[in-house]
């Protein structure tokens, strides 16, 4: 008996034969149309009009045919509520049938129709089959609970359904168990009324374990993801919980090592690293992770997107299976992909040898993308791997010389970055590199090596020949490899003055005239008035030294790692997202990893060998705000905004810097220059704000570098580091903020609690919004000292909450005092002498600051630039006494004696003032701003 | 969960299609269609994710298996799901194909009904399934035996049914292994392991509870202690040393917390043949074979190929039904071969030549060479020059 002959029906009038076949009165007649409308009802056909005529079939005892008018109903009930109600009599008397197998059918359909009238019926034919003596019965009524509250959560727990559902976790049939727990995972993570009635306990959990080892293998993959939603109450139970669940990574079924992979890797987390116990646990999760590797290539890929995470959190685990990620032939390309992503990560010293043989060969395969990501791999060894940085590169040589096209451009980006690790060290290939410019037709490849021709101008003898060819067609060129042509002439003119002028002359009018982009426009600007304001000082910012790159891209940020991991072997972990992400609305709340329970700051120690590794060395530190424009002209090259955020803000440590990242147009002048320049977006005032800070840069006031004030764990993703400023006779808040999450933030406010000094902001927190994952922006917030005022411990103490579209966050911080040092400090020398002798004698103060090579003129200067004025100069037996005074903002006169010993490596500084509390802090601000 | 699951033919067509959730629609049928079946490129992942609907696809032969779902469903269960189903389906009506499944098609939907209840995998055993999903129409049940089908399908032991009876007991086990090396193109070994599998068959009375036991070095030491001791007994009762395995995976049947604590092999089997466990060993590989390829591409129309294998085991063992598989480029017109042990012969249909050798002792060389020709193409693509299989049995 064939059934294809149902497909192929496609004539007219059809509905109305089936109708009269299905009101036959032969059996078999009725049974082929039931089947006829099934096959029209697959291929999409709309065969609801049939809809009374199917439901009249619904009575019989032949169970195939009455599956076949439940498949129907299912599908129809809903569009058809009135004519479904025809049903509920049979279901009814179904659920009463003496056979376990037709009462477990009925109640499944039932739950399947979502007609509100239909679903008031089920309540007691379920409620029996919650208590039904088979199991078969029982197994379906608990899925059918979840069926029902997907439909009607109010009524599930209501009528008690959810009670119900937990008495079958002591259930004597283990699948029953099983569908039990699957029920209660799914009903938890809808609804939190359900979670609270639905916890898991010590005791659950035992009863779960205990059906683990007798249930199919779905049921343990549904026990297993329900325990790695539980936290243990301590260590002992954690690790008695890993104890029965690791035998599990045997099993032959991948869905259920994943899961037991997940428990143990999240439990781990409660365990003492030390201990031998998590030794042994980290030798036994390896072999299975490996063994997933000759599953089927969708359990692969599955496998190895986890095996991505699990090697970011615990690099030990897999650290010596290098050889089984490498690529076989027969691979299909997202495994192939996977496996090189996974042996970069896992690259180290020992291994590089045959790693590099591997990705030479994988160079020459056919499949462009990886090919090219194996030639970017390459790149990532060398830089990874000082020791193979020689070979890589002359391996990328050898690729070079192949000349196929896509190799040649992947190559030669890599080769860039190459350079900026390893400066002057393989300059001598640029020759071979110059060979092939003209294949070079991807934007990235280009801006790459135009950023090499800049940088080594000096060695390249052609180099304005080179730089003009590709000026010919400048307008057509993408932005990134613009602003890198304009950054490579004006280095090539810096180093090469004479004979390129026109060149120069040329690049920059068009970037400044023809161009409508304004990230050139303005960078073109910079240039030009640096270059005719002090080329000596041009020289110094376009050609400073760069800030090391990192070994390590694409790290996955660490909390969004730690949620991931709960998630193993789940979509979440295939896609690296969160599962608020891709999932809507429902599935609420975030899963984070454990934190051993006793001592303190354990998630520290647990995680800091893994961050040691990842972290990238600390950049160069740019020392203070003056310096800080010289730094953002030298972005010469265009790898991309969270280079820029690394050289504008070495401070952080976090945000690696992703040393093969593309993207062009940078963001100079909204990141960080606003700031500089008190935010003139217009042509002249920018300029004008040049010519200050290059005319008198001594004059800048003191601005501690950023601190992070609030860290991305603790702000949901959100990061801020802030500093302190006074500039223009105004205290302003230099705040950073970066999107370390992976959505967008927008609606930022800021708020300061009652202070010493009565701070407040002057204005509303004004930040371009929304803020894309992964990016920075930068803010500068004036404030005044009208706030309401109550005095903090210590003095300076500011308490800030800060909102966002995600939450609120409380952060503190210590304002340094000198941005409260008014203008009009300096008091006058007589008044100066008397206000001195007022003070009572027992109000002097004295400290010790260690000596930093000043001399008393540019202490005064230092000093004077923050608001502290020097009213008197001594010089008392080869000392020198400085006599100065400061006012705060809220009236207080601090005066102070500064005693400079050329022999000794100290100064002696005297504080006098009529409130005595302020002292510490002076002392502080003294301190940073002659050690700067 | 899984909140439907769809079957198309290499056209797009839908052959089946079954919803179980509400939050997918008929359009999901279409997105599938649309974005991965008809897509102008080659799927790049197994895993599609469409306005925030994932779609998990297996491909078998032509027919697309696909697996829908709007929520963070387990991956990995997902897809060991969708094998499982090609499976079953085989055991019902053999080959995936088109004409069969539609043949079937109602078979197919009873069989869904089952084992997936919203969304949730239910027992996949076909040997239970069979018992109670049957194409000729469920026959009048006696009360006992529609309670031991349930049983059965929710037991402990859902994978055998009681009361199995043969008259001759009996029990037959296979080792199959594969040996997958890696060589890199100077001759030197760079990755190698061994995939065995043990498939047994057993036809036994009655619900036997069976014992096995191999000579892996892990059972060994555990049983044994000290290592250093272990070795030296190995070697010395048995004869043979003991083998480390990497890792061994079981059957469901099998007591995996038993294999852990005790490291005894013990299990009810399912009746007829099942694959009882899985390892892999990568100690002490020696490669029974060695075959060196000797490829000249002489202009673009000749190629010339010359293929020596040698076999390196102990003269005293005997390799059978050798089989060496040369992959041949895409525009061959015509082959030449000479070989001077075996048949060889060029398949077109399956761009190789194949050739066999009945009989080949340990420690001996064969040699074959062909001549190519090609036929003239305007493909710039490269050949990707596939790598050359073999088979034999000891």
């Amino acid at each position: 008996m064939t059934d294809s002959k149902y497909f192929t029906t496609t004539k007219k009038g059809e509905i109305f034969e089936l109708k009269a076949e299905l009101n036959s009165d032969k059996k078999e007649k009725k049974k082929e149309a039931v089947k006829k409308v099934i096959a029209s009802m697959t291929v999409g056909k709309d065969v609801s009009a049939l809809f009374p005529d199917v439901v009249n079939c619904m009575q019989t005892d032949n169970l195939e045919l009455k599956k076949l008018v439940y498949l129907y109903l299912m599908n129809y009930a809903k569009s058809q509520p009135d004519m479904a109600i025809m049903a509920v009599n049979t279901f009814v008397k179904d659920c009463e049938d003496s056979n376990p197998l037709i009462r477990a059918l009925a109640v499944r359909t039932m739950g399947c129709i979502r007609v509100d009238k239909i679903t008031e019926y089920l309540c007691e034919p379920l409620r029996k089959c919650l208590k039904d003596e088979d199991p078969y019965v029982r197994k379906t009524a608990a899925v059918c609970v979840a069926k029902l509250h997907d439909i009607n959560a109010q009524l599930v727990e209501d009528q008690g359904f959810l009670d119900l559902l937990k008495d079958l976790l002591s259930d004597s049939n283990p699948m029953v168990v099983a569908n039990a727990v699957a029920a209660i995972s799914e009903i938890m993570d809808t609804s939190p009324n359900a979670a609270q009635v639905l916890e898991m306990n010590s005791g659950t959990i035992n009863k779960l374990l205990t059906a683990l080892n007798e249930c199919t293998e779905w049921g343990q993959v549904f026990i297993l993801d329900s325990i790695s939603n539980y936290t243990p109450k301590d260590e002992r139970e954690a690790q008695s919980v890993c104890e029965r669940v690791t035998p599990r990574l045997a099993h032959a079924n991948a869905a259920v090592v994943l899961s037991a992979v997940k428990v143990v890797m999240k439990l781990m987390e409660m365990l003492d690293t030390s201990g031998d116990y998590v030794t042994s646990l980290v030798k036994k999760l390896a072999p299975p992770l490996v063994t997933l590797l000759s599953a089927e290539p969708e359990i692969q890929y599955v496998a190895l997107r986890n095996i991505n995470l699990i090697v970011q959190k615990r690099s030990d685990i897999l650290k010596n299976e290098m050889k089984v990620f490498f690529v076989k032939y027969n691979d299909p390309i997202y495994v192939k992909l996977e496996k090189l992503d996974i042996m970069i990560r896992l690259t180290s010293q020992s291994n590089i040898a045959q790693v590099l043989a591997e990705l030479k060969e994988y160079a020459t395969e056919v499949d462009v993308d990886f090919v090219r990501k194996s030639v970017r791999a390459i790149g990532r060894c060398a830089i990874k791997v000082e020791p193979a940085a020689e070979r890589c590169v002359s391996t990328l040589l050898d690729l070079i010389q192949t000349k196929v096209n896509y190799v040649v451009q992947e190559a030669i980006v890599v080769i860039k970055d190459i350079f900026r690790k390893y400066p002057n060290k393989y300059e001598s290939i640029i020759a071979t590199l110059c060979e092939n410019l003209d294949t070079l037709d991807e934007p990235e490849a280009r801006a790459s090596m135009i950023w090499i021709i800049g940088e080594y101008a000096e060695r390249i003898d052609n180099a304005d020949e080179l730089l003009e060819s590709f000026l010919e067609g400048f307008q057509d060129e993408n932005t990134q490899v613009q602003l890198q042509l304009l950054t490579a002439i004006v280095k090539l003119f810096l180093k090469r003055p004479t004979d390129t002028q026109e060149l120069v002359q040329q690049v920059l009018s068009l970037s400044t005239q023809d161009s409508d982009n304004p990230d050139l426009r303005d960078r073109g600007y910079i240039y030009w008035r640096l270059l005719s304001t002090d080329p000596a000082a041009a020289k110094e910012v376009v050609l400073a030294e760069k800030p090391l790159i990192s070994e390590e891209t694409d790290l996955i940020e660490p909390t969004l790692l730690d949620e991931l991991i709960c998630h193993i072997s789940s979509l979440a972990s295939v896609y690296h997202k969160p599962p608020n992400a891709f999932v809507e609305g429902r599935g609420g709340q975030r899963r984070v990893l454990p934190v051993k329970s006793q001592g303190e700051g354990t998630t520290e120690e647990t995680t800091a060998p893994v961050e040691t590794t990842q972290q990238p060395p600390q950049p160069t530190v740019i020392p203070g705000a003056d310096s800080l424009i010289g730094d953002l002209l030298d972005i010469d090259l265009g790898p991309g905004p969270s280079m820029m955020q690394q050289q504008m803000y070495p401070q952080q440590p976090a945000a690696p810097v992703p040393a093969g990242g593309a993207g062009g147009g940078m963001d100079i002048f909204g990141e960080g220059f606003d700031n500089l320049l008190g935010g003139g977006p217009s042509g002249g005032d920018m300029l004008g704000g040049l010519g200050d800070i290059f005319g008198m840069p001594q004059s800048q006031s003191y601005v501690p570098p950023q601190e992070v004030w609030l860290s991305a764990p603790k702000g949901k993703g959100l990061e801020i580091t802030g500093t302190f400023a006074r500039k223009n006779n105004q205290i302003n808040m230099e705040l950073t903020f970066t999107n370390k999450a992976m959505q967008p933030m927008t609606g930022f406010a800021i708020q300061f609690n009652k202070n010493s000094f009565g701070l407040m902001p002057a204005q509303v927190l004004n930040i371009r919004t929304p803020l894309p994952p992964n990016q920075s922006a930068s803010a500068s917030l004036p404030l005044n000292t009208q706030g309401p005022v109550q005095k903090m411990e210590p003095l300076t103490l500011l308490q800030v909450a800060i909102k966002n579209s995600i939450d609120v966050f409380y952060l503190s911080t210590q304002v340094p005092l000198h941005v409260l040092f008014t203008e009009d400090g300096e008091m006058d020398k007589k008044v100066f002498l008397a206000t001195w002798k007022d003070i009572p004698a027992q109000n002097e103060v004295q400290y010790t600051i260690q000596n930093d090579q000043h001399n008393a003129d540019t202490v005064s200067q230092k000093l004077r630039n923050n608001n502290i004025f020097t009213i008197a100069k001594r010089n008392v037996e080869g000392q020198d006494m400085l006599y100065q005074s400061l006012k705060l903002t809220n009236g207080i006169w601090v005066l102070a004696e500064l005693k400079i010993q050329p022999s000794t490596p100290s100064f002696v500084l005297s504080l006098k003032a009529r409130a005595v509390d302020v002292y510490e802090a002076i002392k502080q601000v003294y301190e940073n701003i002659l050690h700067n | 969960m899984i909140g439907g699951l769809f079957i198309y033919n290499h056209k797009g067509e839908v052959l089946i299609s079954r919803v179980y959730r509400d939050d997918i629609g008929r359009n999901a049928v279409d997105a599938f269609r649309v974005n991965v079946i008809h897509a102008r490129q080659q799927v790049r992942s197994p895993v599609t994710n469409i306005a925030r609907t994932s779609f998990f696809h297996i491909k078998r032969s032509n027919i697309w298996l696909a697996a829908v779902t709007k929520q963070n469903v387990n991956a990995a269960m997902v897809f060991e799901f969708l094998h499982k189903m090609t499976d079953v389906m085989a055991a019902y009506f053999g080959k995936v194909t088109e004409e069969n499944i539609k043949n079937n098609f109602v078979l197919i939907y009873e069989i869904l009904d089952e084992i997936l209840d919203f969304g949730y995998p239910q027992n996949t055993d076909t040997g239970i399934l069979k018992t109670f999903i049957t194409q000729q129409g469920v026959k009048t049940q006696s009360k006992e035996e529609t309670s031991q089908i349930t049983s059965q399908v929710t037991g402990q032991i859902g994978w055998r049914r009681e009361g199995i009876k043969y008259r001759r007991n009996e029990l037959f086990l296979d080792v199959l292994e594969s040996v997958n090396l890696l060589m890199s193109p100077q001759g030197q070994v760079l990755s190698a392991h061994v995939a065995g599998r043990i498939i047994m068959k057993s036809y036994l009375s009655g619900m036997p509870e069976c014992k096995f036991g191999i000579n892996d070095k892990v059972l060994m030491e555990s049983k044994g202690g000290k290592s250093g001791q272990d070795d030296g007994r190995g070697t010395s009762s048995s004869g043979k040393t003991s083998i480390a395995i990497d890792d061994c995976q079981f059957h469901q049947c099998v007591k995996l917390s038993k294999f852990e604590t005790e490291h005894s092999i013990s299990f009810i089997p399912p009746d007829g043949e099942f694959e009882l466990m899985r390892y892999r060993t990568t100690k002490d590989i020696s490669l029974p074979f060695r075959i060196i390829p000797l490829v000249r591409e002489v202009g673009r129309q000749k190629m010339e190929v010359k293929v020596v294998v040698k076999s390196n085991f102990k003269p005293s063992l005997l390799a059978q039904k050798v089989e060496v598989r040369i992959p041949t480029p895409l525009n061959t017109s015509g082959v030449q071969v000479i070989c001077m042990k075996g048949k060889a012969k060029y398949k077109a249909s399956e761009n190789a030549i194949v050739w066999k050798i009945k009989r080949m002792g340990g420690m001996k060389e064969c040699q074959l060479s062909a001549e190519i020709e090609l036929l003239n193409t305007n493909d710039k693509r490269k050949w990707t020059r596939p790598p050359i299989s073999m088979n034999f049995e000891v």
